[in-house]
């Protein structure tokens, strides 16, 4: 059995990220474990620009920040195993892997990153009736058809679902000759960001229709029809508003949800809402040695943030595997979400292993206007940050001080919520 | 006076934007949060431009499509002439991120480059 010090689970953007920083951070026994045939995960195939703003102060497109990414990853000679699947890991860290080259293998690893990244919520999954024929894909499939195979998946298509890659296939397909006729929406708000919905919809007229989903599909060999309706508050059809539109593709963009397979079955502890592992302070899962960031702890909507969250990861995992971190008896914070607040990441803070300062990220659950974000210390309001618009599209953050906690004594909650004034 | 109220694209955090107009000319831009956003609005009501992405037919390559860019935004009004032409286009194998695939494409000054290196087989 080979040993490494870390294994990361996943080449995409985080396990670059995290493969990155630990190096830095002087990790000289590293191996990335990638089941695709490349590096980059789903950067690749996602050609549109928009990424690395914050991470390089410039506009890139997905290829090229991952390219950026790799490239750091090569220059460092950081090992890394393509084409290779991870089966299973066990909670002692023992990595069990197969790939055709060296068949199934075993790795001890002193620490794991988890960095499987996340999966589109599929068609089983959304409750639609009707015939099952082909033409229905989910968006990020038509998205790896056009963009990488060079395939077009239809000429008429409809789009079920605002999430931001459906928002993007929909510009896409357009650009590439066919004729979108409308992204329908279940929820009253658009599911991706607003500038996506001004440059990939206004841009060229597509309809979106909020409180609408479909009830029908047509075509017993290939689509041929949906029908949409409008849906009330408590997202049922409205019957009589139903209205039916031709088209030769079905495209699915309801939403991700991180990969947890591997987790658990190891044992990781996952959170209800974000379907991803329960982490502390340091990005690590309730198992020791255990670390998660990118879309497997939660789904992001920039890759910056993911590359910063996984910087952070492979640092402490680096942290835990020269002894710096320790699980000690310390009394964890939690950190509670409420009010507004879907959940925070992470959510326990052990003060003694944090760094100075720890960026808590959140989501929302519903679309809130001049509206602040508030974080308590127990019952004392220690942050108050007026927002414009707060949208359960858009992740939110704020960032807490080791000081300003260390301060408290006898600390043991801190509240993230949203207040009306 | 005319008030428009836009979504900045410059980045994810969109933004939202309020230029005053009076007969074309620009009174007032408030709402931007960067340097970026203020010229974002300005170009908008005057002069809208977008960057232009897609893919090229590659040959010999180890993929079928090289994904590409134009370097730095065209008019809207050019987008499709723009789609035009890179769909009419191809590239041999290999390709580094960079390489110009379309010069001045569409008449717009701007040229199509590659966003992805593809190895030749």
């Amino acid at each position: 059995m080979t040993a490494y010090d870390i294994v990361i689970i996943g080449g995409g953007p985080a396990g670059l990220s995290a493969a990155v920083s630990a190096y830095d951070s002087g990790c000289r026994s590293i191996l990335i474990l990638e089941r695709d045939a490349e590096l980059g995960g789903i950067l690749n195939q996602c050609i549109h620009s928009g990424f690395g703003l914050h991470t390089f102060k410039e506009e890139l497109t997905g290829p090229e920040y991952a390219a950026r990414y790799i490239g750091m990853v090569l220059e460092r000679g950081i090992e890394y195993k393509l084409n290779t699947m991870v089966m299973d890991i066990s909670p002692d860290r023992v990595v069990t892997a197969m790939n055709s080259e060296d068949g199934m293998f075993l790795i001890k690893a002193k620490a794991v990153i988890l960095a499987m990244g996340c999966r589109e919520r599929p068609r089983g999954a959304l409750n639609i009736p009707g015939y099952r024929p082909a033409g229905i894909f989910s968006a990020g499939t038509a998205q790896r058809l056009v963009n990488i195979e060079g395939y077009m998946v239809g000429k008429e298509v409809v789009i079920l679902g605002s999430g931001d890659i459906g928002l993007i296939m929909a510009r896409r397909m357009t650009l590439e000759g066919a004729k979108v006729k409308c992204v329908a929406e279940l929820m009253p708000y658009s599911g991706g960001l607003k500038r996506n919905i001004v440059q990939c919809l206004d841009d060229y007229g597509i309809p979106l229709l909020l409180s609408h989903t479909v009830v029908d599909i047509e075509g017993k060999e290939h689509i041929k029809a949906v029908t949409i309706a409008e849906v009330d508050e408590n997202r049922r059809p409205i019957e009589g508003t139903e209205r039916r539109y031709t088209c030769d593709a079905l495209l699915l963009s309801c939403g991700l949800v991180p990969e947890n397979e591997l987790s658990q079955s190891m044992g990781v502890g996952l959170s209800k809402v974000t379907n991803g592992p329960v982490v502390n302070e340091s990005l690590e899962t309730d198992i020791e040695g255990v670390f998660a960031c990118g879309n497997v702890l939660h789904v992001h909507d920039l890759v910056d943030f993911v590359s910063e969250e996984a910087k952070k990861a492979g640092e402490t995992a680096v942290k835990y595997v020269s002894g710096r971190i320790e699980r000690s008896d310390e009394t964890e914070i939690e950190l509670r979400a409420t009010f507004g607040v879907r959940y925070t990441v992470p959510s326990k803070i052990a003060v003694g292993r944090m760094d100075d300062t720890l960026t808590v990220r959140f989501r929302v659950g519903d679309v809130y206007k001049d509206s602040f974000v508030s974080v308590y210390f127990d019952d004392e309001r220690v942050i108050h940050q007026k927002k414009r618009v707060l949208a359960p599209g858009e992740m939110e953050q704020v960032v807490l001080k080791k000081a300003n906690l260390l301060s408290r004594e006898g600390l043991s909650t801190v509240t993230v919520r949203i207040e009306g004034e | 006076m005319e008030k428009r109220e836009l979504t900045c694209i410059g980045c994810p955090l969109g933004c939202g934007i309020t230029v005053e107009l009076d007969e074309g000319e620009i009174l007032s831009v408030s709402g931007y949060t960067c340097k970026r956003g203020e010229i974002y609005a300005r170009k908008e009501v005057t002069n809208p431009t977008r960057n232009v992405t897609s893919t090229v037919r590659v040959t010999g390559g180890e993929r079928e499509r090289v994904s590409c860019k134009t370097r730095g935004d065209v008019p809207k009004a050019l987008i499709f002439s723009v789609m035009e032409e890179i769909n009419r286009a191809s590239v041999a194998a290999p390709v580094c991120i960079g390489d110009v695939l379309i010069g001045n494409v569409a008449g717009s000054g701007i040229d199509v480059v590659a966003t992805a290196n593809i190895k030749a087989v």
